[in-house]
């Protein structure tokens, strides 16, 4: 049986750009169901669903919703995050610039069930073209009286605001998030207190995914087991989007049920780019461990990739051939990270330097075999001794470098620099 | 200390952040839009002068907005060319050629990364992901995204900027 898209079913309709558009598709009858139910049961539907967050980490969202205090007499925020700025990640992007009210739907219902009457969408500076669409399904939404003080005739009132960044993937992490939301730079907070306490403005604040928060008008709509009988198990449920890079033929977003073994994805894309034979991926993103083609078969779940020591992450899958040399790939990776570091602890800030000059020494010819065990002992040192996650992000890469292709270090130190000659992907002038 | 009457703001971006103010419980939140909107009107990059303006219509001390700026990689203390290009070489679409497109780049535009062409039409650098890696190799000119680069059709996307 063949999958029917569910987040991704209208990118090709661009009439749902409009409130009437997107309602003829069955759009914002979630959102007036939800109103219908105590705001409890929301979240309980919600955690019944198994939905686990898409912007990296994988926490249960009911559960992220059920953290929410309740009559703190303080008001409650919902911050939608559209930060987006994982290499090789491209989904949330489509989501906003093709079904905008899907997000503006699943925003109001999180809200709703949450007590939030504000949502800010922080979208990263560079998504002009998609901050311009969701800005004007928003006015769309409050003329139509779906946003504004009375939404949809429920009394609730329901208000979004989009917030552009200004270019820092830092701000993608949560707490860097709130504080650049605030109008500071966007260096992690210190946890706990956690943002459901103490979030933005100081205020109890939920932050998900935009990918994370579509799915839930769907789970209100269909219903929690619906939704539940998607994916490889009870902890892995619903459609995921995948997005494929690298050397794949046809690179895309690709929405397939949570847990597609990655040849499957591979395959659905089109196979390996003008026949190029697989060497390794990165399932999720450039936080994560990097896989050799042995792994190909691995079900694309949360569980099952942390089984094979690496993730899920954002669900971007880098694909790459037997022409890649892993160590510039790497070291690519590491100079992202070393210039994303906020600075704040000395871990990470000089970790992730050292590792990006480390690897391009190797892949230079310049490396020495002792070299390859420093790397590995400063990834040891980086592990969990940081205030965020962009330490471990960075480490993910790097250590499965030494761990997995260690031999590939070694060739670059005994031949005097990378085996793989220069790849040129344009040839002859003007081809391809 | 109203920070209303500086007049060194444009009236355009006060008006447009006395409507924005009311999105926020502080006043701080304003300044990336702030910062945002003068950098625009400033041609593209943030002098002194700019600074100081957001800095005084928010109540801030200049200190914390430099700080913000210095921060962010899409706010910039140097002047720029009319035409800002931001070219991805991270990793998916190095993958699929955009070294190559650096390169043809800087050979047509005869500058280094960061510098001004002499006649102030253009400047680029390299960036980091730009969430586009499905039609890799691609670059960002000013705002809008140019996809499926080869170095030929990047050489015509120059040709074409005023
Ligand atoms: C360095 C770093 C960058 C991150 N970038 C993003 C991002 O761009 N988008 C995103 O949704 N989550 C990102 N996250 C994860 C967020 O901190 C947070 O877990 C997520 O937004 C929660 O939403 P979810 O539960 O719906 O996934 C990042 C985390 C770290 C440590
Ligand atoms: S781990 Fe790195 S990015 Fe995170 S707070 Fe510390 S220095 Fe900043
Ligand atoms: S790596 Fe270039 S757009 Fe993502």
């Amino acid at each position: 049986m063949a999958f029917e898209p569910i987040l991704t079913r209208n990118i090709r309709h661009p009439e749902v750009l409009s409130v009437d558009g997107y309602r003829a598709t069955g759009g914002y009858q979630a959102l007036a169901k939800a109103y219908e139910m105590e705001p409890g049961e929301v979240i309980d539907q919600v955690k019944a669903s198994g939905l686990r967050g898409r912007g990296g980490a994988g926490f249960p969202a009911g559960v992220k919703w059920g953290f929410i205090p309740k009559e703190t007499g303080k008001p409650v925020y919902l911050v939608a995050n559209a930060d987006e700025s994982e290499p090789g990640t491209f989904k949330d992007r489509l989501l906003m610039e093709k079904d905008p009210h899907q997000l503006i739907e699943g925003c109001a219902i999180c809200c709703y069930a949450v007590g939030a009457h504000v949502t800010y969408i922080y979208i990263r500076g560079e998504y002009a073209e998609a901050a311009r669409i969701l800005e004007e399904a928003i006015a769309d939404a409050y003329a139509a009286g779906i946003l504004g003080e009375d939404s949809l005739g429920s009394g609730y009132r329901q208000e979004v605001y989009v917030h552009r960044g200004a270019g820092a993937y830092i701000c993608g992490e949560e707490t860097g998030m709130l504080e650049s939301l605030e109008g500071k730079r966007g260096q992690p907070r210190v946890k706990p207190p956690f943002p459901a306490l103490v979030g933005a403005f100081d205020c109890p604040t939920v932050i998900n995914n935009v990918e994370t928060l579509c799915n839930v008008p769907h789970i209100i709509q269909r219903g929690a087991e619906w939704y539940a009988s998607i994916g490889t198990d009870e902890r892995n449920t619903g459609p995921k989007l995948y997005c494929m890079s690298g050397h794949v033929e046809r690179p895309g977003t690709y929405e397939l049920p949570i847990g597609t073994t990655f040849s499957g994805l591979l395959e659905t894309a089109g196979g390996m780019w003008r026949d190029g034979e697989l060497k390794a991926f990165i399932p999720g993103g450039a936080s994560a461990a990097i896989l050799s083609a042995e792994h190909a078969d691995i079900p694309m779940d949360f569980d099952n990739l942390a089984e094979a020591g690496s993730m899920l992450g954002s669900a971007a899958v880098i694909v790459m051939d037997q022409t890649t040399c892993l160590v510039k790939a790497t070291a690519r990776l590491a100079k992202f990270f070393a210039h994303e570091s906020c600075g704040q602890c000395t871990p990470c800030r000089e970790g992730t330097r050292w590792a990006e000059m480390t690897l391009y020494r190797i892949a230079e010819g310049q490396g020495t075999m002792a070299d390859i065990d420093l790397l590995d002992r400063m990834m040891k040192n980086m592990s969990g001794t940081a205030l965020c996650a962009l330490a471990d992000a960075c480490v993910g890469p790097v250590a499965s470098l030494v761990k997995n292709f260690r031999h590939e270090l070694e060739a670059c130190v005994e031949q005097n620099g990378s085996p793989y000659p220069e790849r040129r992907y344009f040839s002859a002038e003007g081809a391809d | 200390m109203s920070g209303n009457g500086s007049g060194r703001l444009p009236a355009a971006i006060v008006d447009e952040l006395a409507r924005l103010a009311e999105r926020y419980p502080t006043r701080e939140a304003l300044l990336l839009p702030a910062l945002s909107m003068a950098q625009k009107h400033w041609g593209g990059w943030l002098p002194e002068e700019a600074i100081e303006a957001v800095a005084e219509h928010l109540e801030l001390a200049p200190a914390k907005v430099y700080g913000v700026v210095t921060f962010y990689d899409l706010f910039h203390q140097r002047p720029v060319g009319r035409h800002r290009i931001r070219v991805c070489t991270n990793l998916p679409c190095q993958l699929r050629g955009a070294d190559e497109i650096l390169e043809a780049l800087g050979d047509a535009l005869g500058v280094g990364e960061d510098e001004v062409t002499p006649d102030g039409r253009c400047s680029y650098i390299h960036f980091e992901c730009l969430g586009s890696c499905d039609t890799a190799p691609m670059m960002m000119v000013d705002e809008e995204y140019h996809e499926n680069l080869t170095p030929e059709s990047t050489r015509r996307l120059l040709e074409e900027l005023d």
